[in-house]
C-alpha cells in the first residue's frame, strides 16, 4: 500500500491574465495626460510707430473697461464689480444703435454701439493688477461674447453654438464677431 | 489492491499560459515606465487662476509653456515673481530668442498655429505680464492662451473677490 502524495492543488493561473489585461486597459483609460486649458488670445502685430492719431472709431463704439492697481473697475466711467460686467458687455455689443443688426435684442440706445461689427472692447489695466483679477474680467468679456453667440444659435438653429456646423457656427460669428483690444498698461491711479 | 492507471492519451499537450500574465505585465510595466510625460519641473511656484470660458489646446507640439510666479527658492533668486523658460529662469530679454528658437523646431507649413501658453500665477502683476506680452509681439508670437482651470460656475469666480 502505497503512501497517498498529498500535494495542494495548482492554482489555476489562466485568468491571472485577463486580471492583467484588465489592468494595462484601465491605466490605459485613466491616465489623462493634463490638457491644457486657456482663453485664446491674438494680440496686435508689433509695431514701432505710434498707431495714428485720426481715429476713425466712435466713442460710443468703444466700450471702456478700465482695471487699476487695487483690481477696480471702472467700466465706461461707471464703477461696476465683476459679477456685473458681462451684462453690462452684453448690452453693450447687443446694443444696435443704427438698427443694422436684425438679429440683436438691443435697447437700441443712440449713446452706445451702433452694432456688433462696430462694437470694441478696450480691456485697460494698470501694471500693478493683479493677473487674477485680469483673467476674470477677461473671462467675463469672453463670457459676454459666448452667451450672445448661444442665445442667436438656440434662436436661429435651436442648438448651442459649440454644436453647430462650421457654416453656421461662422454664420453666428459673423453677427457677434469678436473685437477685444488689450492696450499697453498705463498708470491708471491708485 | 487495484491500482486504476489511467491511459496515456497521445495527444498534444496544451500550451501552458502560465507565462501569459508575466507577458502582460512586463508589457504594462514597460508602458508605465516609458510613458514619462516630459514636464518641466517648476522653480516657481505656480496656482493658475480659474476660467469659465476656456478653450482647449489640442497641439502639444505647437505649443511652448511660459511659466511666471514667485521662486520657489527665494533664498537664491528673490522673491520677485520671475519668468520660467524651460528648466531655468529667464529675464525678460531673453523672450524673444526663446520664442523663435522653439518656433524653429516646428516645420514650416504649420507654424502660423504655433501657441504660446503664459502659466502665469494668480499673484503676478500685469507689468511683468504685459512686458512680456510686448515680447511676443516684437517675436512675431501673436497667438497666446492664458492657462487657466476650470472653474465650476461663473459665480464662483465672483465670490473669491
Amino acid at each position: 500500500m502505497g503512501r497517498k502524495k498529498r500535494s495542494t492543488p495548482e492554482i489555476n493561473a489562466g485568468s491571472m491574465a485577463d486580471i492583467a489585461f484588465l489592468l494595462l486597459i484601465f491605466f490605459l483609460v485613466t491616465t489623462t495626460m493634463d490638457v491644457d486649458k486657456g482663453l485664446m488670445v491674438k494680440l496686435a502685430p508689433w509695431t514701432d510707430e505710434p498707431p495714428p492719431e485720426d481715429n476713425k472709431i466712435k466713442e460710443k463704439n468703444i466700450f471702456v473697461v478700465l482695471v487699476n492697481s487695487n483690481d477696480q473697475l471702472l467700466v465706461e466711467d461707471d464703477y461696476l464689480s465683476i459679477d456685473q460686467l458681462r451684462e453690462a458687455a452684453k448690452d453693450f455689443i447687443d446694443n444696435n444703435g443704427d438698427g443694422s443688426c436684425p438679429e440683436c435684442n438691443g435697447i437700441r440706445s443712440l449713446a452706445s454701439s451702433d452694432n456688433p461689427q462696430k462694437a470694441i472692447i478696450s480691456l485697460q489695466n494698470d501694471r500693478g493688477t493683479s493677473y487674477q483679477m485680469f483673467v476674470k474680467v477677461r473671462n467675463e468679456i469672453l463670457g459676454a461674447y459666448s452667451e450672445l453667440r448661444n442665445n442667436l444659435s438656440e434662436r436661429k438653429f435651436g442648438k448651442a453654438f459649440i454644436t453647430l456646423n462650421d457654416e453656421d457656427r461662422s454664420e453666428v460669428v459673423s453677427v457677434y464677431p469678436q473685437f477685444i483690444s488689450e492696450a499697453e498698461p498705463v498708470s491708471i491711479g491708485k | 489492491m487495484a491500482l486504476i492507471r489511467k491511459k496515456k492519451s497521445k495527444e498534444t499537450p496544451p500550451v501552458s499560459t502560465a507565462s501569459l500574465p508575466d507577458i502582460v505585465f512586463m508589457l504594462l510595466f514597460f508602458f508605465m515606465v516609458t510613458t514619462t510625460m516630459r514636464e518641466v519641473t517648476l522653480l516657481v511656484r505656480l496656482k493658475k487662476p480659474k476660467a469659465t470660458e476656456m478653450q482647449k489646446l489640442d497641439r502639444k507640439d505647437l505649443t511652448t509653456y511660459i511659466y511666471m510666479g514667485a521662486p520657489k527658492n527665494p533664498e537664491l533668486y528673490g522673491s520677485e515673481p520671475r519668468i520660467q523658460l524651460d528648466d531655468q529662469l529667464g529675464n525678460i530679454g531673453d523672450i524673444q530668442s526663446f520664442v523663435i528658437l522653439k518656433r524653429e523646431e516646428i516645420n514650416e507649413a504649420e507654424r502660423p498655429k504655433f501657441t504660446v501658453s503664459i502659466k502665469a500665477d494668480i499673484d503676478v502683476k500685469m507689468g511683468l505680464i504685459s512686458d512680456l506680452k510686448q515680447e511676443l509681439r516684437k517675436a512675431q508670437a501673436l497667438k497666446i492662451s492664458y492657462s487657466t482651470n476650470p472653474a465650476a460656475s461663473p459665480e464662483e469666480l465672483y465670490k473669491t473677490y
